[in-house]
């Protein structure tokens, strides 16, 4: 046999109880040449560039998976930042071209559409004004279209002024969307160094140093894992624990590499790169928390868990990059609240905490990500924990980003509940301490020194 | 690049009875697939275990029908079938 019994069984074990599958197979799509003054023509050259390019999309990523047997689970697109194609500094401009690519995504069969996006880590333009003016009323009347604001880079630092305002627009986004405990907070990432070429949901765009066209692929798997850990008993030291995490991330990679290029060839497009992201969702078994869990924690958030996840994020990029060529992305381990249930579970029980979050954020991918906030939280507030994450990424040069809900009407220990891949969590405390004089000084925290690093 | 042989890995995995294996064997000559390697092994003296390798280069079918042709051969068995690409263990086992 080409193949020995423990090699098949380890893949048909990987798929049908670890839970091994591509999460998404996202295609960007360039919209640097749809741009045009009038907004209704702005509205049209996109929806008519979304259809030519990702008409096949849907159909293509389920042949595949029934090709290959191995499930896709989301087929998304990402675009250029609308900051860039839409040259009219109008929120009504926006507004009606949101809605048009809305309308697009829909057409093709996509759950998400990545792209609204404005990159003000050192100043804001009178389009970016616009943009993030019209933000509110976007997230609010859309169902797909996510958006993202790159807020602080390692080069330029930290816009304080861009912080205080999105801690604004974040508490209209919940108000307008109070009926469903703030959902349209979980469709909008706050990014420091964000990476161009993301495939993964809320926060993807598509950069301007891309192709035309690209097929990325996010795969994931915290379940295959979990179970390599699993397998290797109590009594393997934490050397060896990296080592079936890299092992076992390897495969999933390759896996993804396969599923990717396969699809780039059927839709006749480059394959830009795969993300190998440990992404849980609220699905039994599917979580990353649980990782830590085999590891050895009793829960996440137990001392000793930001030093696991950073092994499990090295151990995670390390057997990546060998399995292909094309990593890119973010490739890490995410740690969102609500669409983890061990993460859920900690945060229920205050094992985890805002503060614990922030400390584990320092060494794997994305930041504080899906975490519900009592409603009465101030901006002001809000605008200085998504300062405090965007030094973590500054400092470190790394990805970090904040995706945070002020759940209207709901104070700490309330649950808030979005449904689907999306999930639900407890509210968190935040601490009650005042910022306000701090963050309304606003200007710019100026970048971080690159030498002299002892 | 026009590819010559589709292989699959179907694995066949439950309580030991007469026949399972004509019953697969019977179910992919039928619907075109070629056998190419079987491994089979009873474990613990009931659980019946099967690895084989097909090429279904030849069939009309696809991956998720020629699995529910095998389910539906092994109907009322306390067997648990699975069919995959061989691709993907190429991938993942071999560097």
């Amino acid at each position: 046999m080409k193949f020995s019994n423990e090699e098949i069984l380890e893949t048909i074990g990987m798929i049908a109880e670890g839970k091994l599958d591509i999460r998404t197979v996202t295609l960007g799509i360039s919209l640097l040449d749809c741009s045009d003054p009038s907004p209704a023509a702005c509205a049209r050259k996109i929806r008519e560039k979304i259809l030519a390019r990702g008409e096949k999309l849907s159909d293509k990523a389920d042949f595949v998976a029934n090709e290959y047997g191995l499930p896709i689970v989301n087929k998304r697109i990402s675009l250029t930042p609308l900051s860039l194609v839409v040259p009219v500094a109008d929120p009504a401009a926006f507004l009606e071209v949101a809605r048009a690519v809305d309308l697009a995504g829909e057409e093709i069969g996509v759950n998400f559409v990545g792209g609204y996006t404005a990159m003000i880590q050192k100043g804001e333009t009178a389009i970016d004004q616009a943009l993030i003016a019209a933000m509110p009323e976007v997230l609010a009347t859309t169902q797909r279209f996510c958006a993202s604001v790159v807020l602080a880079t390692t080069r330029a630092g930290i816009n304080m002024d861009g912080c205080h305002t999105m801690g604004r627009v974040i508490k209209d986004i919940a108000q307008r969307t109070a009926e469903q405990d703030g959902i349209g907070c979980a469709k909008l990432v706050l990014f420091a160094n964000p990476v161009e070429d993301n495939p993964f949901m809320a926060g993807a765009y598509y950069g301007i140093g891309e192709s035309e066209s690209a097929i990325l692929v996010g795969v994931s798997g915290p379940g295959v894992i979990r179970r390599a850990i699993e397998n290797l008993g109590p009594a393997a030291d934490l050397g060896q624990v990296a080592e079936a995490i890299k092992k076992s991330a390897f495969k999933i990679t390759r896996a993804g590499e396969l599923v990717g290029k396969e699809m780039a060839r059927q839709l006749g497009v480059s394959f830009g790169n795969l993300d190998l992201s440990l992404a849980p969702t609220p699905a039994e078994g599917d979580s990353v928390g649980q990782v830590l869990e085999a590891m050895g924690l009793a829960m996440p958030g137990a001392p000793g868990s930001t030093a696991a996840l950073m092994m499990l994020n090295d151990a995670v990029k390390k057997g990546g990059l060998f399995a292909s060529s094309s990593v890119g992305g973010l490739s890490g381990a995410f740690i969102p609240v609500s669409e983890d249930a061990s993460m859920i579970e900690a945060a229920k029980v205050g094992a985890i905490t805002i503060e614990k979050l922030e400390a584990m954020t320092s060494v794997c991918s994305v930041g504080l990500d899906m975490i519900a906030v009592p409603g009465a939280t101030s901006a002001e507030t809000l605008a200085a924990v998504i300062a405090d994450e965007m030094a973590i990424g500054c400092a470190n040069h790394k990805t970090t980003a904040v995706r945070i809900i002020p759940a209207p009407g709901k104070d700490i220990g309330d649950f808030v509940h979005f449904g689907g891949l999306l999930g639900e969590a407890p509210v968190m405390a935040v601490s009650q301490i005042c910022s306000d004089k701090f963050v309304r000084r606003g200007g710019r925290i100026p970048a971080p020194l690159q030498s002299l690093k002892n | 690049m026009v590819k010559n042989r589709k292989s699959i890995v179907v694995t066949v995995i439950g309580k030991d009875e007469v026949g399972i294996v004509a019953k697969i064997a019977t179910a992919l000559a039928e619907n075109s697939i070629n056998i190419i390697d079987i491994n089979q092994k009873i474990l613990g003296e009931e659980i019946f275990a099967m690895t084989l390798l097909a090429d279904r280069i030849n069939s009309s079918l696809s991956l998720p029908e020629i699995s529910a042709r095998l389910k539906e051969s092994v109907k009322g068995l306390s067997l648990n079938v699975t069919v995959q690409d061989a691709e993907v263990f190429q991938y993942m086992h071999r560097v």
